[in-house]
């Protein structure tokens, strides 16, 4: 689900800091430095990056790919792969009747048997294509406010992540607290009493 | 500032409040809905609601869903003290429409549905179809922050606890 979907979930952030400039350089250079690596052929089990917009798995980020007017537009990559269990299992039973015919021995111990099961999974890992999930990123750079396409906890947590690592700059979520303390014409008197309210039933 | 996870927990409720108060402004005073947006056609309960009463010794949670479903089983855990937690709104302005459901604990946006636009003819036509996608999305979003702005100043007010959760306790009893 996301910015073109026909329904879509939304998280919104603040965002705190100041980038630097010049503002499309810097914007730029942070997707570069953590675009998403491919991880098919490779032993991952999963990767998290930047990609672009328009072009998620092939991402390219070059102007005016990521910016239009003030909104800058890009997407976040979760790859991951799944190898089942039962598969695991069966490579693994495959791998150690190899060694044990190999050594005559009867057993294997605990350290090889966990051995076996790194190289299984490594193995299957090789062959495995990531499933790549795309979550859209829209950032309003002079409000200072990101709109992440997804609700989904360990999305906005990577999210948050590498957004910190990219741009220096810390998403806050806009929950019901920030919302508040946030309104600029809060007088202090109002500001007081948000921080002594109290759920109903519950006193101060 | 208070860390996000104490706060997310501690002011939950006042999310759970506020959608709680969107569904009396509905039935009873649509006024500050038109204060948010004058081009404002509709403002209505969509499909699901879910309130949850924390002051039973147990957590209770009431769901109510379907396009026709009646609301008075909400009436009733309001009346018991539950608070909405859910709510799906369908939201009209101008001749758009949306529709979109909200969580109070963290009020972000679910399920939103927007108004038809145009199809993309060229790769060229992205950037336009783009920027009409954002408007779009920022529409129900401001909405929602200027009415949130506005309930904040309201709650935070003397009004709050001498007339407005008094009134909303008698519409809530209005047909106990």
């Amino acid at each position: 689900m996301g910015l073109l979907s026909s329904t879509a979930s939304v998280t919104r952030y603040f965002v705190n800091g100041q980038l630097q400039e010049p503002i499309r350089e810097t914007i730029e250079a942070g997707l570069k430095k953590f675009v998403i690596n491919d991880i098919d052929g490779n032993p991952s089990e999963q990767a998290e990056g930047w990609t672009s917009f328009e072009h998620p798995y092939t991402p390219e980020f070059s102007n005016p790919g990521f910016m239009y007017g003030s909104t800058i537009v890009f997407s976040l990559r979760l790859d991951k792969k799944s190898v089942p269990a039962k598969l695991v299992q069966k490579y693994f039973a495959a791998e150690s009747k190899k060694r044990l015919d190999e050594s005559g021995r009867d057993v294997l111990s605990a350290n090889e048997k966990k051995m076996i099961k790194d190289h299984v999974i490594n193995l299957l890992n090789l062959k495995m294509p990531a499933i790549p999930n795309v979550y859209d990123v829209v950032w309003h750079y002079e409000k200072k406010e990101v709109w992440f396409f997804s609700n989904l906890k360990g999305a906005n947590e990577s999210l948050e992540t590498l957004f910190s690592k990219s741009f220096q700059l810390n998403l806050v979520r806009r929950i019901p607290y920030t919302m508040a303390v946030n309104i600029k014409s809060l007088t202090d008197t109002q500001r007081e009493i948000l921080t002594k309210l109290t759920p109903p039933g519950q006193t101060s | 500032m208070l860390d996000i996870t104490v706060a997310y927990n501690r002011y939950r409720f006042l999310g759970n409040e506020f959608l709680t108060w969107i569904w009396f402004s509905i039935e009873n005073d649509t006024e500050p809905f038109h204060r948010c947006d004058q081009e404002l056609t509709e403002l209505a309960i969509g499909n699901r609601m879910v309130l949850e009463n924390r002051l039973a010794n147990a957590a209770e949670t009431i769901s109510i869903k379907g396009d026709t479903a009646g609301l008075e089983e909400g009436l009733v855990a309001l009346r018991k003290g539950a608070l909405v937690t859910e709510m799906n709104l369908v939201y009209q302005s101008g001749s758009l429409k949306w529709q979109f459901s909200l969580k109070g604990e963290n009020l972000s946006f679910s399920g939103l549905k927007l108004p038809e636009t145009g199809t993309i003819e060229s790769e060229d036509d992205i950037e336009g179809l783009l920027l009409d996608r954002i408007y779009l999305y920022e529409k129900p979003v401001q909405f929602i922050e200027d009415l949130y702005e506005h309930f904040i100043k309201l709650r935070l007010s003397e009004q709050w606890k001498e007339q407005t959760l008094s009134i909303i306790q008698r519409w809530a009893l209005k047909d106990a």
